[in-house]
């Protein structure tokens, strides 16, 4: 099966549709999202009612940090990211608010496991930025394979039976192959604001069959998203820095 | 799980098990037959079990990896592999005949035996390092010809793929590799450097053409490292009679520092094939190793010791080049060699690791009998050799960058081809001689190079006149 997998998408209209109908054209069968629907950009409506009317269609949905940070005032941002969270409290309906307060922190299937963040402490939204980090939520699951995002920065770790760690960074396009007998762990770039220096969209396919990950990217109408962000008052350098990917 | 007991006659996911080929440290290769397919075949089964070497398993996990991902006629073809949690194998394509190792019992061979080797053994590393794959253990034993020349790549279990994860890089603190060829760069850990497969098959040219290993046989770190700042024995030290240019090229593939190698496995090639071609340094020359003083330099310099950042393979590649040219000398086509030039100054100029071949077809008549002389007396090839190098020189390329070359043929568009293929050509610069009667009669060889050759035509054309208009039915021409 083709799983298509999405995280931060950040209320990037124009990018998330890009990934999506790119996915879709792969044939992805199935779609899984990570977490941070809001934030930093300027569309979260647009973005929340689909990523609900996915999850109606049998999408699986995880919380991120942004999205619980709509309804939770305990929960710390940075400055820029607290600014675009007070004005998505205002543009979002109380539906939408309520789905975002009801998604859960991880999704456990057995052999695969997704979060927002990592898996040793979900809600403490820990960055795994290297190989330390990416063991402990390793070895926090029993799932073969984690994917989360929260880093913005594609990367692929794996641990062999006799628990060493392998970091890699992905090249789009080329499928790495999940071996069995160890356990990976896969973070995903952004949608909606990469960080990797490449400002298209970056999103995943996943074929279970073949038990292959390929990073994919998707270039999107950046002009229009931030365009967005400038028309709605939104701190000037979450556009900027839509052109660059940083 | 119960694991299936392997041997002769039993059949795995609908092969059948033949003879054992045979028995390794790492793995074991039996023969095998398949109803559906009529090569032979060999099937890989790796030692996994109590107490053996984690590494075979890693080995050979990055070998069921990058096998299925290498295609062309310089590996064996990937049939199938087995599922690690079952019975992990690989069944591939059975290479015929036996690898070099077979050949160590008559070492020196002869130098043009060794030359052969050695280009055909570098045109398959670049079509390896092509494929992103750096092989990390070039050998005598990994080494295989088909039938029809071509060099085969075997045993990928220590190589690196540019864009996959390297799981053998996480596996261990001791280097990998075998130890009379592993390049200085992979004592201190480097698995990403293209050159260091340029380094083991120059070892490999050395002890072939000489029967010494230029490093000796020891296995220790200490030994292996020595070569870190000590030079080898000059071969024509060992053999007076060793030719100049092959100690110039076998010694620049055996130094040290990666960057003063050959930049690509291409250009190795290249020189190989062409020894009249071979800028002959001080390395020609030399008939005894360094100094101590310079030796104890190097020994305490930790500038050596220390890894230089990644290389990536495929910029690699592509800055190193090997572009050639086709140059008609003829004295009508000033104006368009003048914009061949141009166009290819303009190739070159960001590129200092790419090289230039000037080519002048010498057209050789169907029906006559030519001679080498023309009808003054004077050697045609030479005066060709001459003036290709004359039009090159304003490019004011370094000896090692360019090379001239005279070919006769009767038909000069698939003399150009030919060239391109035979020396693994990245671009081919040509020009269009436009209204020339030649074209008119014999069609465009331009035209012909650009629809058949292997890689990237530049056709050039030098800026043409604007005529102006013929005046319509007769009337006033203003």
């Amino acid at each position: 099966m083709l799983v298509a997998i999405f995280a931060d998408i950040h209320a990037n209209r124009q990018a998330f549709g890009a990934c999506l109908a790119q996915a879709r054209g792969y044939g992805a069968e199935r779609i899984v999202l990570l977490g941070d629907y809001v934030g930093y950009g300027a569309d979260p409506e647009w973005v929340v009612l689909e990523v609900m009317d996915l999850v109606g269609k049998g999408a699986v949905a995880v919380l991120g940090n942004h999205d619980n940070a709509v309804d939770n005032a305990r929960e710390q941002l940075n400055a820029e990211a607290q600014v675009v969270i007070e004005w998505t409290r205002g543009e979002l309906g109380l539906p939408e608010r309520k789905f975002l307060a009801n998604l859960p922190l991880t999704r456990d299937e057995g052999d695969r496991l997704f979060v927002h963040s990592e898996a040793s402490d979900p809600g403490k939204w820990i960055y795994v930025t290297s190989a330390g980090e990416a063991a402990r939520s390793i070895v926090a699951t029993s799932a073969d394979a984690t994917f989360c995002g929260h880093v913005h920065r594609p990367a692929v770790y794996c641990m062999s039976g006799t628990g060493k760690m392998t970091a890699f960074t992905p090249v789009s396009g080329v499928p790495v192959p999940l071996l069995p007998g160890r356990r990976w762990l896969a973070v995903l770039g952004s949608v909606g604001q990469p960080r990797d220096g490449n400002p298209a969209a970056s999103y995943l396919m996943w074929n279970t069959d073949r038990r292959e990950i390929t990073y994919c990217r998707a270039p999107y109408d950046v002009e229009q998203a931030a365009a967005r962000i400038r028309k709605m008052g939104l701190p000037t350098w979450l556009a900027d820095r839509l052109f660059v990917g940083r | 799980m119960v694991k299936p007991l392997l041997g002769q006659g039993s059949i795995i996911d609908g092969f059948r098990i033949e003879e054992c080929i045979h028995r390794g440290g790492m793995a074991t290769l039996w023969s095998v037959s398949c109803p559906d397919l009529t090569m032979p075949m060999l099937m890989k089964v790796p030692k996994l079990g109590e107490g053996e070497d984690p590494a075979a398993i890693v080995s050979f996990e990055m070998e069921q990896m990058i096998m299925p991902r290498l295609s062309g006629v310089h590996v064996p073809k990937f049939v199938a592999a087995g599922d690690f949690a079952v019975l992990p194998y690989i069944v591939m394509e059975r290479i015929g005949g036996e690898t070099l190792l077979s050949r160590i019992g008559s070492l020196p061979l002869p130098y043009s035996d060794v030359v052969d080797i050695g280009v055909k053994a570098a045109a398959a590393l670049n079509d390896l390092h092509r494929q992103h794959v750096i092989h990390l253990d070039v050998k005598p034993s990994n080494l295989m010809f088909r039938p029809s020349g071509e060099a085969v790549l075997l045993d990928f279990g220590l190589s690196h793929h540019v864009q996959l994860p390297d799981l053998m890089q996480a596996e261990f603190r001791v280097p990998f590799g075998t130890a009379p060829y592993m390049a200085p760069e992979q004592l201190l850990g480097t698995r990403d450097d293209p050159r260091s497969d340029l380094f083991a098959l120059g070892v490999l040219l050395y002890f072939f053409s000489t029967g010494e290993r230029p490093f000796g046989e020891s296995e220790t770190v200490w030994g292996m490292r020595r070569r870190l700042w000590r030079d080898p024995v000059p071969p024509r030290r060992l053999n007076p009679d060793f030719p100049p240019w092959l100690q110039e090229v076998v010694l620049r593939c055996l130094e040290s520092n990666p960057a003063w190698r050959y930049p690509t496995a291409s250009q190795l090639a290249f020189d190989l094939s062409h020894p009249d071609q071979v800028k002959l340094t001080a390395r020609s020359e030399r008939l005894r190793r360094d100094p101590l003083t310079a030796v104890l330099r190097r020994r305490f310099n930790t500038d050596l010791t220390r890894p230089s950042g990644p290389p990536a393979l495929g910029a690699r590649l592509a800055s190193a080049p090997i572009v050639a040219v086709a140059v008609d000398l003829a004295d009508e086509y000033a104006d368009l060699n003048d914009a061949l030039r141009r166009t290819a100054a303009r190739i070159l100029t960001p590129l200092p690791s790419a090289r230039l071949a000037c080519i002048s077809v010498l057209k050789l008549g169907r029906m006559t009998i030519d001679t080498a002389l023309d009808e003054d007396g004077h050697n045609k090839h030479i005066d060709r050799l001459v003036a290709l190098r004359h039009w090159a020189e304003p490019l004011k390329l370094d000896a090692d960058r360019l090379t001239v070359h005279v070919i006769e043929a009767i038909d000069p568009a698939s003399a150009v081809v030919k060239f391109v293929q035979d020396n693994r050509v990245d671009h081919v610069i040509i020009g269009a001689r436009q209204n020339s009667l030649q074209r008119k009669l014999l069609g465009s060889v331009s035209a012909h190079v650009a629809a058949t050759a292997p890689c990237t035509v530049t056709v050039v054309r030098p800026p043409r006149v604007v005529e102006a208009p013929e005046p319509v039915d007769g009337g006033p021409a203003r």
